[in-house]
């Protein structure tokens, strides 16, 4: 135990270009699935928040349901939909990266739907009255409120990313794990364990998360710098 | 009354979660200048103000609205994280104006309201004073034919609640109509002409400020009065 | 509303960066569909940037059990399979999914147990070892995957005479999973398993694992290469996928499928030239 502690630490001085290139398309493929499902999910979320209508109550207990995915049967459904054989085969994106993005973005889409529906009915509770009174339309109150929540859908986005970087069953699935083109830091890592080379897939986690705590680091000094101005 | 009332409300009845807030409210307001709302907590004063701007609907009777745009300004204060001018700005966006005539009433409203020089401060870090400034220039910016004011100056210092009396006392020469409820009967005294007195849900007495404030007629009125009597010599003595 | 502008631009720009991500297709490039133990042993990462180098072409490969590397290409999602169940290769051409089957190398099997070797095989045949394995209810380890190992682990279990669900217990373990965690799993139980020699060679974490039974002719393990038929797959990259085959079976992938070694030991053997339909 010691022994593969004092070996990793070794390996991690000595992680060559590979793991950068691992390291940069694990976050690039993460942080677009992370914008697909901000860009989906925050509006679809804001209007669920803001918005009255039928089979609503049914709406929000599927998506806090789909908050909850599991990845491998995103991946297995979504590898059967790319598949060359499958509906969407003709684009041929499975074992690509595209195919990843497109099953994070999956994962993280409900995600980010269910945690900005909370974020935005807080700030509903607060604002919703007065701008109802300003006489705006539905889609423009989710906007305003989404402009009003933007600090606390921060950390939406960070529970998104977490749940994307850290996840192998989607990646592995749709992705292949192929050397040098869709090997992410988790497969990697998964890949190192099988080979039982214990060290250097601890070697390769502390990347990892290293990465996580960077990225956190980032947004949690952006929001406090941002938010300050407001209070 | 030779002039037909802006605001009507006949036999209007409303139950929320089960329980009845109006009770059978029957009461005009007539155009122009400040008319108040008074009567105990409970009564139905803020949501009579929440029917007549249609964000709440009631059970039954017949409510006639022949204003036009109507601005509300709610107790607590619901900004926006964003600048002042921003606040301002995003009430005007149903009205279709063009970008130029938009930043022209955005800049006038907040003029008026003295806040011109903090228009691109983050509003949400203003004083309460401020921020009760904002919301009646938000208001103003719309140009309402009717101005509801559910107790603007709650919380607010003495200095601030001055400030916002005599914005309000602006608004209301300027010819738009006023429908203010507020606790503090100096204001009222100083701001309204006619008064509406609510106590569960009915419209038990109005008219004319000063008669009602010195002699009301109904024991439901007088009751409320003199309980509130000690608060208004306070008031009026700071 | 400058919120509102600002508020588009973001989302614009999320978008952007969405579809500007993904994909920029390398024009020269196959998906090889293979098995664990090639790509766990290191073999590719030795072979294909010389592919690479002479002849432009991108080899991805996809490391799945060769039961599953089969059933991917049969989806029409790999361009060629290199896989080393034969009966299953064999059934895979004659399904019509591949028009020829090509020898491309061989290695051995080994049965890996504790250095103590409690069950008593060590130096045994094959067909003895099992049959000590089982009357002893040693603990053992199988992939239970459909790899090209696992079907070759049921055969020596039957050629040994013995009906694997009779005597099935608590001693047999079936981790479904590649040779690597497989491996894993026995030596964190000191049981023994039935090898590829290059995964073998290539694992790390052996603990107290060695090699107590090899050179049985019965452990000879050969691997097959397919190009995906076309008729089936009209995507299907022939021209790539074939140069592929062709380089592998030439001189010098073969030279170079020889020189892989760990520790000078050679865990691939050539065996081109035995063209099989």
């Amino acid at each position: 135990m010691t022994e593969t502690f004092h070996e990793t630490l070794i390996r991690l001085w000595s992680l060559d270009r590979d793991v950068v290139a691992i390291a940069w398309l694990s976050l690039r493929v993460s942080l677009t699935a992370v914008g697909i499902g901000l860009a989906l999910g925050v509006p679809l979320g804001a209007l669920v928040a803001v918005a009255r209508f039928p089979g609503r109550d049914a709406l929000v207990a599927l998506l806090n349901a789909f908050m909850g995915l599991p990845p491998v049967i995103v991946g297995l459904v979504l590898y059967l939909v790319l598949s060359r054989s499958g509906p969407l085969g003709s684009f041929g994106l499975l074992f690509t990266p595209g195919a990843m993005i497109a099953a994070q973005a999956v994962l993280a889409t409900p995600l980010v739907a269910a945690l900005s529906r909370q974020v935005v009915a807080d700030a509903e509770a607060h604002l919703g009255e007065q701008l109802r009174s300003l006489r705006l339309s539905a889609p423009r109150r989710a906007m305003v409120l989404i402009f009003d929540a933007r600090f606390s859908l921060v950390t939406t986005a960070l529970a998104a990313f977490g749940r994307a970087i850290s996840e192998i069953g989607a990646v592995l699935v749709v992705g292949g794990n192929i050397d040098g083109h869709t090997r992410t830091m988790t497969t990697a890592i998964s890949l190192e364990t099988q080979k039982g080379d214990l060290s250097l897939a601890l070697a390769l986690g502390i990347v990892l998360m290293g990465l996580v705590v960077a990225v956190n680091a980032v947004a949690a000094f952006l929001r406090s710098h941002a938010a300050r101005a407001y209070g | 009354m030779t002039v037909p009332p802006v605001i009507r409300l006949d036999d209007v009845r409303l139950a929320l979660d089960g329980r009845s807030i109006l009770d059978g409210l029957t009461f005009a307001v007539p155009a122009r200048g400040v008319t108040a709302l008074i009567g105990p907590n409970g009564a139905g004063k803020s949501v009579t103000l929440r029917v007549i701007d249609r964000l709440l609907c009631p059970d039954s009777g017949t409510l006639h609205v022949a204003a036009g745009r109507s601005a509300f300004v709610f107790q607590r204060t619901a900004l926006v994280r964003a600048s002042a001018a921003t606040n301002v700005a995003l009430a005007l966006a149903p009205l279709g104006l063009c970008r130029r005539e938009r930043a022209e009433r955005v800049a006038s409203a907040l003029a008026r309201v003295g806040l011109a020089d903090r228009a691109g401060d983050a509003a949400t870090r203003f004083s309460g004073g401020e921020q009760q400034r904002l919301a009646l220039a938000r208001a103003w910016a719309l140009r309402p034919a009717l101005l509801l004011l559910d107790e603007p100056t709650a919380s607010l210092d003495p200095t601030a609640t001055a400030i916002v009396e005599d914005l309000v006392a602006e608004m209301a020469e300027a010819g738009t109509t006023v429908l203010l409820v507020s606790h503090n009967l100096g204001q009222v005294a100083r701001l309204a002409a006619r008064v509406v007195v609510l106590d569960g849900g009915r419209a038990v007495e109005q008219g004319p400020t000063r008669s009602i404030l010195s002699s009301p007629r109904t024991p439901e009125a007088r009751a409320y009065l003199t309980g509130e009597l000690p608060w208004t010599s306070f008031a009026a003595a700071s | 509303m400058d919120f509102l502008r600002r508020g588009f631009l973001t989302l614009g720009l999320l978008a952007g960066f969405a579809v500007g991500a993904p994909v920029h297709a390398d024009p020269q490039s196959i998906v090889v569909a293979s098995t664990t133990s090639t790509e766990q042993s290191g073999l590719f990462k030795h072979v294909l940037p010389l592919f690479r180098d002479k002849t432009g072409i991108e080899v991805k490969v996809v490391a799945l059990g060769t039961g599953q590397a089969l059933d991917a290409a049969r989806r029409g999602d790999a361009d060629v399979v290199l896989v080393h169940d034969r009966p299953a290769e064999d059934k895979f051409v004659a399904e019509g999914f591949a028009k020829a089957r090509q020898d491309v190398m061989y290695n051995d099997f080994v049965v890996v147990g504790p250095a103590s070797d409690p069950a008593g095989i060590k130096g045994a045949d094959v067909q003895t070892a099992f049959r000590k394995l089982a009357e002893t209810k040693s603990p053992f380890v199988s992939r239970g995957d459909r790899s090209g190992t696992h079907s070759a682990e049921l055969r020596a279990w039957k050629e040994a005479g013995i009906d694997l669900a009779a005597v099935k217990g608590d001693w047999y373990r079936d981790v479904g999973q590649g040779m690597g965690p497989a491996l894993n799993t026995a030596s964190a139980l000191n049981a023994y398993i039935l090898s590829d020699r290059g995964t073998w060679l290539s694992f790390k974490n052996r603990g107290e694992l060695t090699i107590l039974v090899q050179g049985d002719p019965r452990l000879f393990n050969p691997y097959g290469v397919m190009l995906v038929n076309p008729e089936k797959h009209p995507n299907v990259k022939v021209k790539e996928g074939q140069a592929f085959i062709d380089w592998l079976v030439s001189p010098e992938g073969q030279t170079a499928i020889a020189n892989y070694k760990i520790g000078g030991e050679a865990l691939f053997f050539p065996s081109a030239g035995k063209a099989n339909k």
